[in-house]
């Protein structure tokens, strides 16, 4: 199995740019009409959808970003109604509330199909056997990798994250071929496989879908090495779809992004000038064909570039590079999104904190590790050592409730995390990406 | 009867508590008490000093965070079961210890007990009762 | 018998598939008799360990000809699954199953379920009607509070919400802040999850000032676990919502095997899908409708791995009188116990799940209690022992007796042998990790001087 769908990812250019076209004039339309956010963005840009005529018409519509999200938090974004929504999922969003998005049964199909083009990218076929190891949840990466597999009509062990060791004897047992997890958990998973004294190259697995943190080509090539098998790497993010944005083919030249459905453009961050094929920018979407929420220009604030000329592998879709960084301060941990601004809202949370904070990640064996000192003012400080133990708990509660990640709360003497120019460097991240 | 504590906010690494310690020796402030109460990664230390208006000036400049609680000081007899039976008139009473802590006095052979209560007034008007010795505050400071 | 809960005289009655559900019952057991020689057929074929076990037993497929004979099939239990790990009772190519689950806990093999695309169909199908029975529409939303994994229940509830065309949220479990903030911000009707987890986020709302009165939550759909009548009218005043029950095993499908219709009596089996048998769990021979037994369960439209009278251990009784729902399909109780802990003390069934039934009338929480058996001059004899909890703790010594006596008449009319009973101190009983000791069977070692 060559392509799921071959007629789509292997249109020629000229063809994609007219269905892109067809497709942005119907959405602009779309959610000028059903969406009173963008109606009001659209006439405050003086932009008329009958002023979106090819795609190139894109540059003119204004931008969306994560704190439009949160300012019409839950459903404020969403273009049909809660009785049209059959799924929501969340993501982290940059406070206490997270991000929301909303699918429709034609956007769960959408979805299932860009997830199952994602699989045979690498390789597998409907006689796969697929291990998801990503967690299933509100987050969107196990569903989505898991409706993918059901799509290609492949055998899906919805394992969810953790317990490695069970894991490893399912994929064993089960005589797993391809498996769907972050590119940090595979490594975990060698590094069991290697205690437990089994050999992961002598088991039938053929290739591995690894995506939803950043990773470099070092553990790339330690993966393919350690577990004998094809690292593809997959990109997504919730508010596009989730996992099914873009993948990687076997031809290892860069993430196809799946254009027919989601438009992407590299720009400057600060002038938000387009930039050419071959230069970094922030990476942009627009939806051209989900229901349930289309988003025009949402700025991923993540850093790539892209290169539209042909590949080996025969999709015509244009290719994303590996994300190199990010144009704001968000973290991304264990695989779940961490800005450092939930944290702050945390500290201002619990009464009397004042948030002098230190966020250290950092990566020991193959795991992130996430520390928030706490610089402990008068104000929170009691004489009482249960009290002050009370105090790291009640932080670290509401630091996990909200992050869903667990952190270490470290109390630390006042000012003793150095300031500069007044304000404390809030991210030391000792992990190595490159 | 009352005696001002100073309880400082320490975290658990070397060379934390010999800083105070030198802090308190360079302002010319003796140290009468203390304790330490430690945590896996910080600690709380009590004190019992001669000068804490000076002693919180000099914390407060070198941007300790510490806080100044009220205890109370009294004398056991230094002698098997001395402090059982101070206890023992407490918990007759119901009275809550939060904390406490010991030292024995250089010349005079008797044990001082430190005690924070939630109840500090109940508490102290109930030890005088059973006969308790409670230290004043200068006598504290002058130990 | 705990408090009835009473309900409103007319409830919505909406039923997902009429064509199936409200059968007559002569074109039930014609369709389930067809269905079942063609299972039987079918693993004949395709499973050489059921065919092996057949031949064993003398039986062959053209002898199964009504529903009755499936009495001559030799029974299947949980170590048969366990030995055949992991697809050797498959009666479908690994090709055709699109998904694997596995049952969870226990250490050791898991005990592997394999679906085919129509398997998970039905599966979707069943799940539906239970939801729908206990008044789920497609305008609701649902917000599934169980593990996703390959345990059954997350994606069991999902995939039938989904197919009502409902919205799903899947916040899978844990992590009580969230829940709650999702139950309040994205407007939940409808709540999925454990008894137990539904009390205590009940109390955790209440806890966060959160009145239920101000959330749109109307419906629960609980499972997973056994949970009593007086759980129920617990959780339905915390929330303010109508609780329904529903009962599945992942051997034989997951959850969707049977559920509650708004008269909350009883759980309608889909029984198109599903033969079931009760019977005493000893001699393996069936109890007449309305006693409790041991149920065993043949499906009779499973693909990838069909089971053949699989020996649940969950006791529970059959009830065939008609339902004023309207749908045909018969009712099973709520399971009140496993044989796996049950005893024979001087030729009575007991199971300790008895006592906690006894117990929890007494109490909120969950009680600490411990079933001894010695053998004194060849007769058995029961001490129930239990933990004295503030429930039950007066400091009047009068007051005491009373409720000790109270304990006594109940445990001894519930179980119907004269046991004998000893109050102990709060923690003194041994706590294992996961799953209480309930029986100390004494009859075969020597009596420790307590």
């Amino acid at each position: 199995m060559k392509f799921l769908q071959p007629l789509q990812e292997t249109m020629s250019r000229e063809q994609l740019r007219d269905v892109q076209g067809e497709r942005l004039r119907a959405v602009v339309a779309r959610v000028y009409r059903d969406v009173p956010f963008y109606k009001r963005k659209l006439d405050e840009a003086g932009v008329h959808p009958s002023d979106i005529r090819t795609i190139d018409d894109i540059v003119k519509l204004p931008f969306t970003t994560k704190e439009d999200f949160r300012d019409n938090y839950p459903f404020g974004l969403y273009a049909k109604p809660l009785s049209e929504i059959v799924r929501s999922h969340a993501s982290s969003g940059t406070t206490g509330k997270p991000t929301v998005v909303g699918y429709t049964k034609a956007d769960i199909n959408l979805w299932a199909d860009c997830c199952a083009r994602t699989l045979v990218c690498g390789g597998a076929d409907r006689t796969s056997v697929v291990q998801v190891a990503y967690g299933y949840g509100l987050f969107t990466g196990g569903l989505g990798m898991h409706y993918g597999v059901e799509r290609l009509g492949a055998m899906a062990i919805p394992m969810s994250g953790g317990n490695s060791k069970r894991q490893l004897m399912i994929m064993r047992d089960f005589g797993t071929t391809h498996i769907c997890c972050t590119p940090s958990y595979a490594l975990l998973l060698a590094e069991v496989a290697e205690e437990e004294g089994f050999d992961l190259r002598s088991l039938g697995l053929k290739a591995g879908y690894f995506g939803a943190e950043p990773w470099s080509t070092s553990m790339r090539k330690a993966i393919e090495e350690r577990l004998g098998i094809t690292a593809i790497d997959i990109y997504g993010l919730s508010e596009v779809i989730g996992p099914g944005v873009s993948s990687e083919c076997l031809a290892h030249r860069g993430l196809h992004v799946f254009e027919d459905h989601f438009f992407p453009e590299i720009i400057d961050p600060v002038s938000g000038k387009p930039c050419p094929d071959g230069e970094k920018g922030e990476l942009v979407f627009t939806h051209l064909t989900k229901e349930g929420l289309p988003l025009l220009r949402y700025r991923t604030r993540d850093i790539t570039e892209i290169d539209h000329g042909p590949c080996d592998c025969g999709r015509t879709f244009a290719r994303m590079q590996r994300v190199s960084g990010r144009t704001d301060d968000m973290l991304i941990i264990r695989g779940v999104n961490v800005f450092p601004s939930q944290i702050e809202h945390v500290l201002l949370e619990i009464e009397g904190a004042e948030p002098h904070y230190q966020i250290i990640v950092d990566r020991r064996g193959t795991l992130d590790d996430l520390e928030i000192q706490v610089e402990v003012s008068p104000t929170m400080f009691s004489d009482e050592v249960k009290k002050m133990e009370g105090l790291r708990k009640r932080i670290a509660h509401d630091i996990h409730s909200t992050l869903n990640v667990t952190a270490k709360i470290t109390l630390v003497e006042s000012k003793s995390i150095p300031r500069s120019e007044g304000k404390a460097k809030r991210v030391i991240d000792k992990r190595d990406m490159n | 009867m009352k005696v001002q504590q100073i309880s400082i906010f320490m975290e658990n690494r070397a060379g934390r508590l010999a800083a105070v310690a030198r802090l308190l020796g360079t302002t010319g402030i003796n140290i009468r008490a203390l304790s330490l109460a430690d945590t896996s990664d910080f600690g709380i230390l009590r004190l019992i000093v001669d000068k804490p208006e000076e002693a919180k000036k000099a914390l407060k400049a070198n941007s300790f965070t510490f806080n100044v609680t009220d205890v109370v000081a009294v004398q056991i007899p230094d002698e098997p079961g001395g402090l059982a039976s101070v206890l023992e008139a407490l918990q007759a009473q119901n009275v809550n210890v939060e904390y406490m802590y010991a030292f024995v006095e250089k010349c005079g052979g008797k044990a001082i007990v430190v005690f924070r209560f939630d109840d500090l007034d109940g508490a102290i008007g109930l030890l005088q009762g059973a006969g308790v010795r409670v230290l004043s505050r200068q006598e504290v400071l002058s130990l | 018998m705990p408090a009835m809960i009473e309900k409103k005289s007319k409830p919505d009655i909406r039923i997902w598939q009429p064509e199936c559900e409200c059968m007559e019952r002569s074109a039930l057991e014609a369709l389930q008799a067809e269905r079942l020689r063609l299972q039987v057929e079918r693993v004949w074929q395709h499973c050489p360990y059921y065919a092996a076990k057949m031949r064993e037993a003398g039986v062959e497929p053209g002898q199964i000809r009504t529903i009755d004979d499936v009495r001559r099939l030799p029974v299947t239990t949980k170590a048969d699954l366990r030995d055949n790990y992991p697809f050797g009772i498959f009666a479908s190519p690994l090709k055709d199953v699109v998904r694997l689950h596995a049952s969870t806990g226990t250490t050791g093999k898991p005990t592997v379920v394999g679906y085919t695309r129509d398997d998970m169909q039905v599966w979707s199908d069943l799940v539906a009607r239970f939801l729908v029975a206990g008044g789920l529409t497609n305008e609701d939303i649902v917000q599934i509070a169980f593990g996703y994994g390959l345990f059954t229940g997350g994606f069991g509830l999902h995939y039938g919400a989904e197919r009502v065309g409902a919205t799903v949220i899947p916040a899978s479990s844990g992590n009580t802040e969230r829940q709650i903030m999702i139950l309040r911000d994205f407007g939940t009707t409808a709540l999925v999850c454990t008894p137990t987890y539904a009390v205590y986020l009940g109390e955790a709302l209440k806890q966060a000032g959160v009145d239920p009165e101000q959330l749109a939550l109307r419906l629960g759909f609980f499972g997973g676990e056994f949970w009593t009548h007086a759980i129920r009218a617990k959780i339905e005043e915390l929330y303010g919502i109508t609780a329904t029950d529903n009962y599945g095993l992942s051997e034989v499908v997951g959850p969707g095997v049977s559920g509650e219709c708004p008269y909350q009596d009883g759980m309608h089996i889909a029984e198109d899908h599903f033969l079931v048998e009760v019977v005493d769990p000893t001699t393996l021979e069936p109890v007449p409708i309305g006693e409790l037994g041991e149920l065993v369960i043949t499906t009779l439209s499973k693909k990838a791995n069909p089971v053949i009278r699989y020996r649940t251990r969950d006791i529970s009784r059959l009830n065939s009188e008609p339902c004023a729902c309207g749908r045909t399909m018969r009712r099973m109780a709520k399971v009140t116990g496993r044989t796996d802990d049950m005893l024979i003390i001087r030729g009575v069934n007991v199971f300790p799940s008895q006592i906690e039934h006894v117990l929890l009338q007494f109490e909120d929480a969950q009680p600490h209690y411990l079933l001894v058996v010695t053998r004194e001059r060849q007769m058995d004899q029961l001490e129930v022992r239990i933990e004295v909890s503030e429930y039950l703790f007066s400091d009047q010594m009068r007051q005491l007796h009373d409720i000790r006596e109270r304990l006594q008449r109940k445990i001894d009319s519930a179980l119907g042998i004269r046991a004998k009973l000893t109050l102990v101190e709060p923690g003194s009983l041994e706590r294992f990790t996961g799953k209480a000791k309930r029986v100390l069977d004494l009859r075969n070692s020597e009596i420790p001087k307590n």
